[in-house]
């Protein structure tokens, strides 16, 4: 066993993406195991390691996690990410929460038809400037600092920037209107950890592909007809 | 100001329910507003209340909270309800996690289409026989202890005390393969602050019936 916390998941985004984020963020050195058959599915079901026989599933620290946003919780507190009290943590967990709601539009999207796809994508867009991004260039823009929270770098920062980037990949110029946000993607992506996680080589997975969405479907049995939002 | 907390919601369950359970079971007093008319969510968005244009809202501690997660980890937090430690935290918010999968399937029950509903019934009986009442009534046969984690009353037990009444709503029968949550549903039932909060006349929601859904689709309406 080599101590590096070990991620189950398929070989590709999903929702272990945000777990992979943060954990490179804080420098930590990670281990995967890919799901790509049902019988490994089934084993690890069998086995008794998935609390709620679903995965995302990380052991870390002699625990067996499940359920994304308590793995998040989890790594952000041990690595000095969310926080230096209650109030900071609840704004960070605002700002998370929102960016979740964000990339939760983008989870599903290439589980659609391709009529669906253009729907959704339009949809992403439009949440995405006017809900979302106006929220965080104005955040910025108020306290003039660089990080979303306190003035230190945070879990609120690494998600940002993955759901920047992940909308981005929807509509390139999507942070046209959004000075701040420019800066602040800037920024956050030359950080040393995260400019090593964005380099081509690291543990950041690609855009997800037809195959990865036939790999999903068949060793989950599910997800065969998801309708845009 | 009264300084007590001050949810701002529909007046039905929702998504605010965990809320005022959570509160309810720290035994802290809060006031509420309900929505009843589009024009009063435009007004709460137009004024700057809602970070992501969002209800549920809980004003509380000098913060215009969103987001039902963030808002009960605050509580949890402040009312020492979660765990002692970071792995204390961590089981409790795996817990947590699981059952809100289940309460969102009970949330979106009252719009599914009629024709949907029979399907999604089936759907909210087998995903807690099979999900996860099976893992709650293991975690309290295995430690023998009266609550989920750490030995020590939590947020985890709120909130499963919370899910177990909501699919009994549905599923009246639906403890009698589970022994050990029958008799956590008995002690929580039993504590001072649910107790009261079990009492008619408490803040607690009645479920959500078609003036609900109604409402909450006349205020939401885009």
């Amino acid at each position: 066993m080599s101590g590096k916390p070990k991620l189950y998941y398929f070989d590709g985004r999903g929702k272990m993406e945000s777990i992979r984020w943060l954990l490179a963020a804080a420098g930590v050195e990670f281990e995967e195991e890919f799901l790509e058959t049902r019988e490994q599915y089934e084993k690890l079901l069998q086995g008794g390691s998935l609390l709620f026989q679903q995965v995302p599933m990380v052991e870390i620290d002699g625990m067996r996690m499940v359920q994304t946003r308590a793995i998040l919780s989890y790594i952000a507190a041990k690595y000095n990410l969310y926080g230096k009290d209650l109030k900071e943590r609840a704004l960070i967990d605002m700002y998370v929460g929102g960016t979740d709601d964000l990339m939760g539009f983008i989870l599903m999207f290439p589980f659609l038809s391709a009529e669906d796809k253009e729907k959704q994508r339009a949809f992403i867009v439009q949440k995405a400037t006017s809900r979302y991004f106006p929220v965080y260039e104005k955040v910025l823009k108020d306290h003039g600092q660089d990080f979303l929270v306190s003035n230190n770098f945070s879990w609120a920062d690494v998600h940002l920037l993955e759901a920047i980037l992940m909308v981005e990949e929807k509509k390139s110029d999507v942070l046209s209107g959004f000075p701040q946000l420019q800066a602040f993607k800037a920024r956050i992506s030359s950080i040393p950890t995260i400019k090593k996680f964005l380099e081509p080589g690291s543990q950041r997975k690609p855009v997800p592909d037809d195959k990865y969405v036939e790999t999903v479907r068949r060793v989950l049995r599910m997800y065969y007809d998801i309708k845009a939002n | 100001m009264s300084g007590k907390p001050r949810l701002t919601y529909l007046n039905g369950r929702g998504r605010m329910e965990p809320v005022r359970w959570l509160l309810a079971a720290a035994g802290v007093e809060f006031e509420e507003v309900y929505l009843e008319t589009k024009e009063q969510y435009d007004k709460l968005i137009k004024d700057g209340f809602l970070l992501f244009q969002q209800v549920p809202l809980v004003e509380i501690d000098g913060m215009k909270m969103v987001q039902t997660r963030a808002i009960l980890s605050y509580i949890a937090g402040k009312y020492n309800l979660y765990g002692k430690d970071l792995k204390e935290r961590a089981l409790i918010d795996m817990y947590v996690e699981g059952i809100a999968d289940l309460m969102q399937m009970i949330l979106m029950f009252p719009f599914s289409p009629p024709d949907a509903k029979e399907k999604n019934l089936d759907s909210i009986k087998e995903k807690a026989i099979n999900r996860y009442f099976p893992v709650f009534e293991k975690v309290l046969k295995q430690h023998g202890q009266d609550f989920l984690v750490g030995n020590k009353f939590s947020w985890a037990d709120v909130q499963l005390m919370e899910a177990i009444l909501a699919v009994e709503e549905k599923i009246p029968a639906v403890l009698s393969g589970f022994p050990q949550l029958q008799v956590f549903k008995t002690k929580m039932s039993n504590m001072p602050t649910i107790k009261k909060f079990l009492q008619p006349g408490s803040p607690r929601k009645p479920p959500p019936d078609a003036h609900y859904v109604e409402t909450v689709l006349k205020v939401f309406k885009k």
